[in-house]
């Protein structure tokens, strides 16, 4: 088995890489031609430079986005696209979500961009009482399936409480909408293109800490990566590792020195959240006969214990082991104790470990 | 990397901002906003003038108390509202700020939240259903005088039986539309087709007039099988994409910031048509409000916001709900153009409405109307009002200011309209209602498998799954189950 990792740029204070392992590729943008190294935000601008020249009717809007973004997502769109296709909106999430939602009813792509998922919740009730429920309550006459919500995610290193949020659990208890998280810039391209494309509402959160940090070959032309599909990005026969965003490179090394005690470990990328891929994870578990499920957000009511939940239901007879959730403290984000709160390498390694052991 | 920070340092710098903004703001701003002055505004002289001491014998009777406070809002004459001073007290002092330039002043003087006299109500019919005098306003014709009549008896009609279904427990919930049958049908009449409507809920006037049936409505507010909407949503949550008519949902003022991004999409697009959304006044002081209102004017976005003002948000009178001089002096902060209207007065609001949707469309640009008028019914079937409002203040605007019976004075004096016209159409339409509700109540609900579909486009496996484990335990336990609902 051979694993293929981009080229990490080196920083001072870089403590963590990102994750583009990939034993099988699922329509991974095609051919091996035609590649540039990119980072995260690169990937994020060229997905969106092709929705908006692909797509007339399609549309980019936010604070700060018409001079390229805060993270540089946007850079150059509205130039090339035009300010009434590219602008900034006025400072209020409840406004550009409420706003995207209008536009995308009427027939259009609206890109919404929400500066930190820490800023999303001013837009909770437009996104979980209006644009996921639009299609269902007009018996499907009216719907905002063009309606995507981008906002940079998770853990950075110094964003305290309100720079370093994943709320993706939040939104996984709304049906109507869908969530995804990409791990990498290949991934992001891919994963965003289906959602500006796919015909219901989706949350798409962009981890930053990968942002500059995350550089591999990225396809240059248009390719789309599926909704609702995870991906085993490492065969184990030990243990099931499942996770999301910037958290699978954390995972990624705790396998590699799990194997190194002897522990086979199969790493799998959820990729979307709302719907998840429940055949794959319960596939990879029925032949591991264990499951632990990392993410940064916190343990209680977080995404984990769903999977969780339903794995012991599906899997009931084939576990050798309780299911470990290693996770997020239930605290509020803080700044000083980052790095007690993350769920950090060894903290995995001991709970893959514990669960072998059991 | 440098961007990257950027990027943090300035989220951060908009809240240092907010919070100099705020700590600052009385010394900083006070000066150059009160350049403009109010007459009633000088700080030393006499004390601000305040909105709700306008109206004598506050503590008197709720009756004489919402008197006085409409009777001030009559328009007679058009009336000089408070006055800018135009001069600068130093002509060569000013400041070039990045909002466009303001003028200096040594003098100290705070605006007051509210001017002497309150922005008058534009009318055309007085009580008697006459046309007041040098009215301007838009012409309506015999056909259209004579449907906006119609509907607007239609309408009534459909409350009152309505509302007795649902106290038969026939229908689970009803709201009526009593009292704002005037900007319910002249706001229709006085938009084109192609207009997208975004109601609240008090609104279905406006579908009535695109066409919608009697029967459809009916079907609607008993969730069968026929409903547009599947059955999903409670009664009066009525949607149309055929008459282009957004479905109602029940979160208040979310169809605000909604409507103007699909009045953004029409101006893209080209149309010649205008997004159009309705509020009441308890839902102006929800956030969506300020995001719509905002956006609008930032985006320079085609639509007409029109808030029914009818005093009561519920139980929540308006001065429990806001102490400016009402809805139409918020327009003005956000830079739309803005414009109060007597609600009850049909010609009025057809006039106000025809207009705003010229301007709206002509100059890309959105029109606030503020359509003052008075919930003559409860707030719903769940609700009873003369807990918390008298009912002489009830009969009074029942009565005296009914905008049904004061446009029918004046289609009657015009000589389009005659009591066995009147005769007829009443009856006309109660037989059409009831026939329609004996079918809508025959009618099956709708099928199982709509309350699976319509989630997603395409039902996801875990849905598939669920839909699959009902079945068999409807199959195990039928009983547990209504019988009118298709497996």
């Amino acid at each position: 088995m051979s694993t293929k990792f981009g080229r990490l740029v080196p920083l001072v204070f870089s403590k963590r890489g990102f994750s583009t392992s990939t034993s099988v590729q699922k329509g991974g943008g095609g051919s091996e031609e035609g590649l540039k190294s990119l980072n995260l935000c690169s990937a994020i601008n060229q997905a969106l430079h092709i929705a908006l020249d692909s797509d007339p009717r399609s549309y980019v809007f936010g604070e700060d986005v018409s001079f390229g973004g805060v993270f540089r997502c946007t850079t150059g769109l509205a130039d090339q696209f035009g300010k009434k296709r590219v602008f900034n909106t006025p400072l209020c999430e409840q406004g550009i979500v409420g706003f995207g939602i209008g536009l995308a009813a009427m027939g259009n792509r609206a890109i919404a961009e929400i500066q930190f998922a820490d800023y999303i919740f001013p837009a909770f009730d437009q996104i979980v009482n209006e644009a996921a429920k639009f299609r269902y309550r007009s018996g499907n006459q009216f719907n905002c399936g063009g309606l995507t919500v981008r906002a940079p995610y998770g853990a950075v290193g110094h964003g305290g409480h309100y720079h370093s949020q994943s709320p993706e659990a939040f939104f996984c208890h709304v049906p109507g909408i869908k969530v995804v998280i990409p791990r990498s810039p290949r991934q992001a391209k891919g994963l965003l293109l289906s959602c500006i494309r796919d015909p219901n509402p989706v949350v798409f959160f962009e981890p930053k800490w990968l942002y500059r940090l995350a550089v591999e070959e990225v396809p240059e032309d248009d390719y789309m990566l599926p909704l609702s599909e995870a991906e085993v990005i490492r065969q184990g026969s030990d243990v099931t590792l499942v996770g999301w965003g910037a958290q699978l490179a954390i995972m990624e090394q705790a396998c590699l020195d799990a194997e190194k005690e002897g522990i086979s470990c199969e790493l799998i990328d959820l990729k979307t959240l709302i719907p998840w891929d429940k055949e794959t994870v319960e596939s990879s578990v029925n032949k591991t006969g264990r499951l632990l499920v990392s993410h940064e957000a916190p343990i209680t009511g977080g995404f984990g214990a769903e999977i969780s939940a339903s794995i012991v239901e599906r899997c009931f007879s084939r576990l050798e082991a309780p299911v470990a959730r290693i996770c997020g403290l239930d605290t509020p984000f803080p700044l000083v104790f980052e790095p007690f709160y993350m769920p950090t390498k060894n903290k995995i390694l001991d709970a893959i470990k514990s669960t072998v052991k059991y | 990397m440098a961007s990257w920070l950027l990027g943090r340092s300035s989220r951060i710098l908009i809240h240092q901002h907010h919070h100099l903004h705020k700590k600052y703001l009385p010394f900083l701003l006070g000066p150059f906003l009160n350049h403009n002055n109010s007459s009633c505004s000088s700080f030393p002289s006499t004390e601000p003038f305040r909105c709700r001491d306008a109206f004598p014998g506050k503590n008197s009777s709720p009756t004489l108390f919402r008197f006085s406070r409409h009777e001030s809002t009559k328009a007679e004459a058009q009336l000089e509202l408070e006055q800018d001073v135009a001069t600068e007290d130093e002509p060569n002092q000013v400041i070039d700020f990045p909002g466009g330039k303001v003028g200096f002043t040594s003098e100290m003087r705070f605006i007051s939240e509210s001017p002497e006299k309150r922005v008058p109500c534009y009318r055309v019919l007085d009580d008697n259903g006459e046309i007041v005098k040098y009215s301007n306003y838009v012409q309506v014709s015999k056909e259209m005088g004579v449907k906006m009549y119609s509907d607007m008896v239609t309408l009534q009609t459909m409350d009152n039986i309505f509302y007795e279904v649902q106290r038969q427990g026939r229908i689970s919930f009803y709201l009526t539309q009593m009292g704002e049958e005037a900007v319910n049908i002249a706001s229709a009449a006085a938009l084109a087709p192609d207009d997208i409507i975004l109601p609240q809920y008090r609104e279905p006037g406006v579908l009535l007039w695109r066409g919608f049936t009697l029967q459809q409505f009916v079907h609607q507010c008993f969730g069968n099988t026929h409903d547009f909407g599947k059955g999903r949503q409670m009664p009066i949550h009525y949607g149309s994409n055929q008459h282009n008519y957004f479905t109602v949902s029940s979160p208040i003022a979310t169809q605000l910031p909604q409507a103007v991004g699909a009045a953004y999409s029409l101006k893209m697009d080209g149309k010649s048509a205008c997004a159009v959304t309705f509020c009441g006044d308890g839902a102006t002081s929800e956030g969506d409000f300020h995001a719509a209102m905002n956006f609008a004017a930032v985006m320079e976005a085609p639509v007409v916001f029109i808030c029914r003002n009818n005093g009561w948000a519920i139980s929540t009178p308006v001065e429990d709900q806001f102490r400016s001089d009402g809805i139409v002096v918020k327009g003005k902060a956000y830079g739309i153009w803005s414009i109060r209207v007597d609600g009850n007065d049909a010609l009025a609001v057809y006039s106000a409405v025809h207009t705003a949707r010229e301007i709206a469309i002509k100059e890309k640009r959105p029109v606030l109307i503020e359509a003052l008028t008075y919930r003559v019914g409860h707030h719903s079937t769940s609700d009873d009002s003369t807990k918390y409002r008298g009912t002489d203040e009830i009969e009074y605007w029942k009565m005296a200011r009914n905008p049904v019976n004061r446009f029918k004075r004046w289609v009657e004096r015009n000589g389009w309209w005659s009591d066995k016209d009147e005769l007829e159409l009443r009856s006309s339409v109660r037989k059409q209602l009831m026939h329609a509700i004996q079918v809508a109540e025959k009618a099956q609900k709708p099928p199982l498998q709509d309350l699976f579909n319509d989630v997603y486009d395409q039902i996801p496996s875990n849905l598939q799954e669920q839909e699959r484990l009902i079945r068999k335990t409807i199959e195990k336990h039928p009983k547990d189950y209504p019988s009118d609902v298709p497996l």
